[in-house]
């Protein structure tokens, strides 16, 4: 219910964020060392944001189901999956893209790399499995997700406990405002378009729900 | 606590005697890690020469399959007749089924990494034997956080219709830092200079996942396993 | 896909504040954004703007960042729509199941 109230601003909203994040990209300064191509920043970070909160949602509603065993977490688990699957396709994808030119190579399996792959395999195994697993398999799934969600603090502090190739996660705190700007600009087009997405998917999951339940009247009869 | 313990031996037990008479998981599993060994070797092995610090690597892949192998049967036997129900049914602590299953299973793994690790110093020209105890350390809790995330999911997917294929692609996610950090520690002991302060991050690194893993799985069997 | 009813016509309009409030932040954030871009920069630690760019640095960059921005874009609209086709075949048969139950009674 709070889905099809909030599912028009949202989408509005984020309609909004994403047509003006080019602008106001295009205006933030070119960075010293890296030129046009680090300009892939303003999606690539937003996308990964966006992909915790998503597993972080997930982690929740799962331990939430697992424990109390209510069905709209599962059904909010199932959609959080696979927007947060979505979103880190896109920053594996836009990740390489901009390292081929500030790294010279297109991957390298240093810490924070490997734990986002191994994230996104976590999260594309939680799919499958709710997809084929058959009856009892949401509870496995739930606790999949808990291990999804404990993955990410993992993650995020990769570049601070091994050397990596991959920018310190110290760098966004302490950008200038000219970079700031744009970057928490197209943050906050992307954590909206990631609520737009979840509202929607779990509205799908609640469609499915009661279709199920309409089945089950339908054969009593 | 004792109950817990006697519980866990009683299953390990009655593992133990069933695999005794039979000795199907234990033959098959071996055969197993032998043909992989003998595979990575035709293909890794050119003119008598290994290539550089692959035994380590190799190692741990064998490992791994074998285990997925020997843990999509652990609940095998209590697939048929309800058997696993009846042990559910049973007023004893669940997570002391867990452990009892565990135990099993890390008994089998380390019959076959013994094997294993035999073949590979053999195959591979791989100086195990130079710190064994190390080597040993690093096998047995890089195989204990394998098992224990691998017993869990078993346990689950027993009723589950494609059990065989979901295993695999539930199992290799999460453990795949658990794998990564045994080879990681090996191959720092294979090294022509040993680095032992690498190995022994390796072995700090697994020790904490297993803490972890084997917290959260006796934590959440109970829940995972109710009806 | 969903509709603001009758029940939640105040909703509606608190929707609408909302999202005019949003825009009109918005603008005024672009605005100021553009009076401080064409204020000279000052060299910083870390991500430093530069003054000129060379030309022949910005070609081979410019495929990737449209391809990086493209694939996000093809992405969620992507998803979206096979969100909308999947909600479309479900309500479908919704529909169907609800006249057949009415059908039976």
């Amino acid at each position: 219910m709070l889905t099809k109230r909030l599912f028009p601003v949202l989408t509005v909203v984020s309609l909004f964020l994403f047509v003006t994040a080019p602008i106001v990209i295009v205006r933030a300064p070119y960075e010293s060392t890296m030129g046009l191509v680090q300009k892939i920043f303003y999606f690539h970070v937003p996308s990964w944001m966006a992909m915790f909160l998503s597993v972080f949602i997930l982690g929740v509603a799962s331990a939430i189901y697992l424990f109390r065993r209510t069905a709209s977490a599962d059904r909010l688990a199932v959609a959080a999956a696979e927007v947060a699957a979505v979103f880190g396709l896109m920053g594996l994808i836009t990740g390489p893209l901009w390292g081929v030119k500030a790294w010279g190579v297109w991957w390298q399996w240093d810490a924070r790399l490997t734990m986002a792959v191994i994230l996104e395999l976590i999260l594309v195994a939680y799919l499958l499995l709710r997809q084929y697993g058959g009856p009892g398999s949401d509870r496995l799934a739930a606790g999949l997700g808990i291990a999804a969600m404990a993955n990410v603090p993992i993650l995020y502090m990769s570049t601070e406990i091994w050397r990596t190739v991959h920018p310190l996660t110290s760098v966004v705190p302490t950008l200038p405002a000219e970079f700031g700007l744009p970057l928490w600009w197209s943050a906050a087009g992307f954590i909206v378009l990631c609520l737009t997405l979840l509202s929607v998917r779990s509205r799908l999951e609640e469609q499915r729900a009661s279709l199920e339940r309409l089945y089950l009247a339908l054969e009593e009869d | 606590m004792t109950g817990f313990c006697k519980v866990a031996w009683l299953v390990l037990r009655k593992d133990l005697r069933v695999e005794s008479r039979s000795r199907e998981m234990l033959f098959t599993t071996l055969f197993f890690a032998v043909s992989c060994v003998l595979v990575f070797s035709v293909v890794f092995v050119r003119g008598g020469q290994a290539v550089e610090g692959a035994a380590g690597g190799i190692l741990w892949v064998v490992i791994a399959f074998s285990g997925t192998l020997a843990l999509g049967r652990t609940f095998e036997r209590e697939r048929h007749h309800d058997a696993l129900r009846g042990l559910l049914l049973a007023p004893v602590d669940h997570p002391a089924l867990y452990v009892g299953k565990l135990l099993g299973v890390l008994l089998l793994l380390g019959v076959v990494e013994v094997v294993v690790v035999v073949m590979v110093a053999f195959l591979f020209g791989a100086p195990f034997f130079q710190h064994v105890w190390r080597l040993l350390t690093l096998l047995s809790l890089g195989t204990i956080g394998f098992a224990s995330v691998g017993t869990l999911f078993s346990a689950m997917l027993v009723r589950t219709g494609n059990r065989a294929v979901l295993l695999p692609v539930l199992l290799f996610p999460v453990t795949i830092p658990v794998l990564m950090m045994g080879v990681v520690g090996t191959t720092a002991l294979l090294q022509p200079e040993p680095d032992l302060a690498m190995a022994r991050v390796g072995i700090g690194v697994l020790f904490f996942f297993d803490v972890v893993f084997v917290t959260l799985a006796l934590w959440t069997f109970e829940a995972l396993m109710a009806e | 896909m969903t509709r603001l009813d009758g029940r939640g016509s105040d909703h509606g309009r608190a929707a609408v504040l909302a999202v005019a409030l949003v825009v009109l932040c918005a603008g005024v954030t672009g605005g100021l954004t553009t009076v401080r871009a064409q204020q000279p920069e000052a060299a910083q630690d870390g991500f430093v703007p530069m003054s000129d760019i060379p030309p022949e640095d910005q070609l081979p960059a410019a495929p990737l960042l449209v391809a990086a921005y493209s694939v996000v874009w093809a992405l969620a609209i992507g998803y979206l729509w096979t969100i909308w086709r999947r909600l479309g075949m479900v309500e479908r048969e919704l529909a169907d199941v609800t006249r057949r139950i009415g059908e039976k009674e």
